[in-house]
């Protein structure tokens, strides 16, 4: 499905952001993607869809190499690409249906889409979704109306009415609470092997990176120090991607204390 | 350092020294220039005129009453046009400066040298007021509500541009990204991030412009633009004070009207 | 397109009833046709003045800032003192103005009375302040400088009163507590918060009062405006060409270093 080989990004200004990366991520697989912040994780989902333009290295997506696609032939494969971020990224006054349909935009040609039409099997689907993912009564709400969670099942369902293949997925709990984070993940999971998608999750939160997922990928200064089953991820592969501490003296709250220990830099 | 020793004493004083002769050059320079400016300005007055200014003020303050109020229906005959004035003015001035806005951000151009043309219009147009604008037009179109119109959309453009094209650079890039992500195009793009984001900046700048252009668009008449500042100039010129008040109070009560159109329009649009 | 299918979506229009939104649409078509029927274009005078178009434009080619060079520079210098003096004079009136302004520390009628004062003068567009200046004052800088001092006693007394009203209450009573006296509390408690605002909106209006230092000056109230009113008088368009851009010039110089100095404030 997605094969990364020696992916390097440097900012113009700033340290290497990632130093040659190499991934395989196979179809039908969720991967979540651990480290502590500045460890190049968004840099990292943002490659492959290049929304960030990569310095160096390539990245084969289905068989094409994403790193020389032209502009139009990105379109085309962004569309089998959806995307879920940690902020929701909705269109705020925009309704819930329109940002959901804005998942087609790039099936559809300007002047339809600047006048709302869809094709009527899409419209179909975009409500399915909405039923699936528990918006039904909201289609004409405006985006800025709803709660956190609710926007970001908004989110979802704009990444999955664009029949992706492959989902990237940036911190798609950061911003909420632990009960609600669950209930965000457990759909997306959900979601995923029930279209046989595959999946890369960037998380924080290694509890539920463990709970959810079958394969962990440690990132740290931009190079991958853990690469896994969420079982083996022990005090040593801890400590090696998000440095010393004392990891046996977990409370009880599921969230570790791997947001204070920050960038280790 | 605000406390020294002195002795054996620890004193506590506000302002370290250097802070304090700093501050003294500073008030100092700033009289200097006060004084150099009062002495040229009276260098240029008559100071005989001046004197004789209680003298006239009670004149055609005295002059304005009664106030003729017959002379109402003239001038909300000619507050019709000014109003007209305004709205047109903004209406050019929007068409002109969503275009240019887009081409002067620096996010949305999709060329430095574009950029740089399109900073350039928006510098010239807001750097001359809409009087001056009104001075040059006249001399093209001859004197006229159609003048006024084009100065008052003239300056509009620049304010609009300038005020829409930094609203553009500060966007949440987050959606845009997340409508990229999905295939869109530039222009997809910009029908489904974009303008949803500006729209309610865009609508409260404009009624915020179209404010100002009431009131600019009261004394354009002044020089030739026609309108309500046609009749104050006239009456003025024709020392018709009684006349004159009856225009000033019903441009007041105008400009208050439209100031409170304005913050109501903007406070629901946000 | 199937409407029988209960999956139909379409965007809800702005406005519910078909009615109401015809009659919308189409009120604003007939306002905006008797508008622009009434401003009376009159093709033939513009086709006569574009001639001139093309004189002013190519005048901008070939700005001539020599042969009238003394009267520019005497207008120049005429702006500068009038900009200075105004703001200086605005700013002194305007602080004890503000301070009566202000709703948390003035009593009623002190309130209502400086209130009064300054929505009076604010709503005095300033070309009218200038022109009844003159007529008072005859024609000069000196009727200019009055007109911004007024002017700028309005801009400077509205928001420094607000920024006033917007002080931390706690500290107000702070000082109060301590048994301080009314200008006690504003010396200690009011004009520390209010300080640099009083500086920042200060130099603010003074590229303002500069910039309507250009404008005034087409009603006689001295300036460089009046010596491009001069220029056009006499369609000496190279010479106005040259005026415009000097202006030009100096706003441009005039926002930069106000926006410069106010960054370095905060």
């Amino acid at each position: 499905m997605v094969k990364i080989h020696g992916l390097i990004k440097e900012y113009p200004k700033g340290p290497q952001a990632l130093k040659g990366v190499d991934l395989t991520v196979g179809d039908g697989q969720i991967v979540a993607l651990i480290g502590p912040s500045g460890a190049g994780k968004s840099t990292l989902i943002r490659c492959i869809n290049r929304l960030i333009d990569p310095t160096e290295g390539s990245i084969e997506f289905n068989g094409t190499e994403m790193t020389s696609l032209s502009t139009r032939a990105l379109r085309t494969s962004r569309r089998t690409i959806g995307m879920i971020f940690q902020e929701y990224a909705l269109v705020e006054r925009l309704s819930v249906m329109e940002n959901v349909l804005s998942g087609q935009l790039g099936y559809v040609g300007f002047w339809k889409s600047a006048r709302r039409q869809f094709p009527q099997d899409v419209v179909e689907n975009a409500l399915k979704l909405l039923k699936r993912v528990g918006l039904s009564e909201y289609v004409d709400t405006r985006a800025d109306a709803l709660s956190g969670g609710q926007r970001q099942r908004v989110g979802i369902a704009r990444a999955l009415v664009q029949q992706p293949q492959l989902l990237l997925v940036d911190e798609p709990t950061a911003s909420l609470d632990p009960k609600t984070a669950r209930q965000i993940m457990r759909l997306i999971v959900e979601l995923v092997r029930e279209r046989s998608l595959s999946a890369i999750i960037n998380i924080h939160d290694v509890q539920l990176a463990k709970m959810f997922t079958e394969r962990i990928v440690g990132l740290r200064d931009g190079v991958i120090v853990y690469d896994g089953a969420p079982a083996d991820l022990d005090h040593a592969a801890l400590t090696a991607i998000y440095g010393e501490e004392d990891w046996e003296a977990d409370t009880d709250s599921g969230e570790p204390a791997a947001a204070e220990v920050g960038s280790g830099e | 350092m605000p406390l020294t020793e002195k002795d054996g004493l620890i004193q506590w004083t506000r302002k370290s020294r250097s802070e304090r002769i700093r501050e003294h050059l500073i008030w100092v320079g700033a009289a200097f220039l006060f004084v150099l400016a009062a002495r040229y300005i009276s260098g240029q007055t008559i100071w005989i005129f001046v004197l004789d200014a209680p003298r006239q003020a009670q004149d055609f303050i005295s002059r304005m009453f009664p106030p003729d109020v017959r002379y109402f229906n003239r001038a909300i005959g000619a507050l019709w046009d000014t109003i007209n004035i305004a709205v047109f003015g903004t209406l050019i001035a929007i068409v002109f400066s969503i275009p240019i806005a887009i081409l002067a951000a620096k996010n949305t151009t999709p060329h430095p040298t574009l950029r740089a043309m399109a900073l350039a219009v928006i510098v010239g147009s807001r750097s001359v007021n809409s009087l001056i604008w009104a001075l040059l037009i006249v001399q093209i179109t001859g004197p006229g509500l159609f003048a006024g119109v084009l100065a008052i959309g003239i300056r509009s453009v620049g304010m609009i541009s300038k005020l829409l094209y930094e609203s553009i650079e500060e966007i949440n890039r987050e959606p845009i990204e997340a409508t990229l992500a999905t295939g869109a195009s530039r222009a997809q793009t910009f029908v489904y991030a974009y303008i949803p984001q500006l729209m309610p900046i865009f609508v409260g700048i404009t009624v915020y412009r179209w404010e100002i252009n009431i009131r600019e668009s009261t004394i354009i008449g002044i020089v030739g633009g026609g309108g309500i500042g046609f009749l104050l100039n006239s009456a003025i010129n024709r020392l018709a004070w009684n006349q004159a008040v009856v225009i000033l109070i019903t441009i007041l009560a105008t400009v208050i009207v439209a100031e409170w159109v304005s913050a109501k329009v903007r406070a629901k649009v946000t | 397109m199937s409407n029988q299918t209960q999956a139909a979506w379409s965007k809800p229009p702005l406005i519910k009833s078909p009615v109401l939104r015809y009659l919308v649409v189409a009120g604003v078509l007939v306002y905006i046709v008797t508008a622009v029927l009434s401003f009376g274009i009159n093709p033939a005078r513009i086709a006569r003045g574009l001639g001139r178009a093309g004189e002013i434009f190519g005048a901008f080619l070939r700005p001539d800032f020599i042969s009238r060079g003394p009267q520019i520079w005497e207008g120049v210098i005429e702006s500068i003192a009038m900009t200075v003096g105004a703001t200086a004079v605005g700013v002194l009136i305007s602080i004890p103005l503000s301070l009566g302004a202000a709703s948390n520390i003035s009593p009623l009628p002190v309130y209502l009375l400086c209130r009064a004062f300054l929505v009076t003068i604010r709503s005095l567009h300033v070309v009218v302040l200038a022109i009844l200046f003159v007529i008072m004052l005859g024609f000069g800088p000196f009727a200019g400088a009055l007109t911004l001092v007024l002017n700028s006693v309005g801009f400077i007394g509205k928001l420094l009163s607000e920024e006033i009203e917007n002080i931390d209450d706690e500290s107000l009573e702070a000082v109060r507590a301590t048994g301080a006296t009314w200008s006690q509390v504003v010396v200690f408690s009011v004009w520390p918060q209010v300080v640099t605002r009083v500086i920042g909106i200060s130099i603010y209006r003074m590229d303002i009062n500069f910039r309507q230092s250009t404008v005034i000056g087409l009603v006689g109230a001295g300036g460089i405006g009046a010596v491009l009113d001069t220029a056009m008088g006499r369609y000496d368009y190279n010479t106005a060409a040259g005026i415009l851009i000097v202006i030009i010039g100096l706003v441009l110089g005039g926002e930069y270093l106000s926006s410069a100095i106010r960054r370095r404030l905060t």
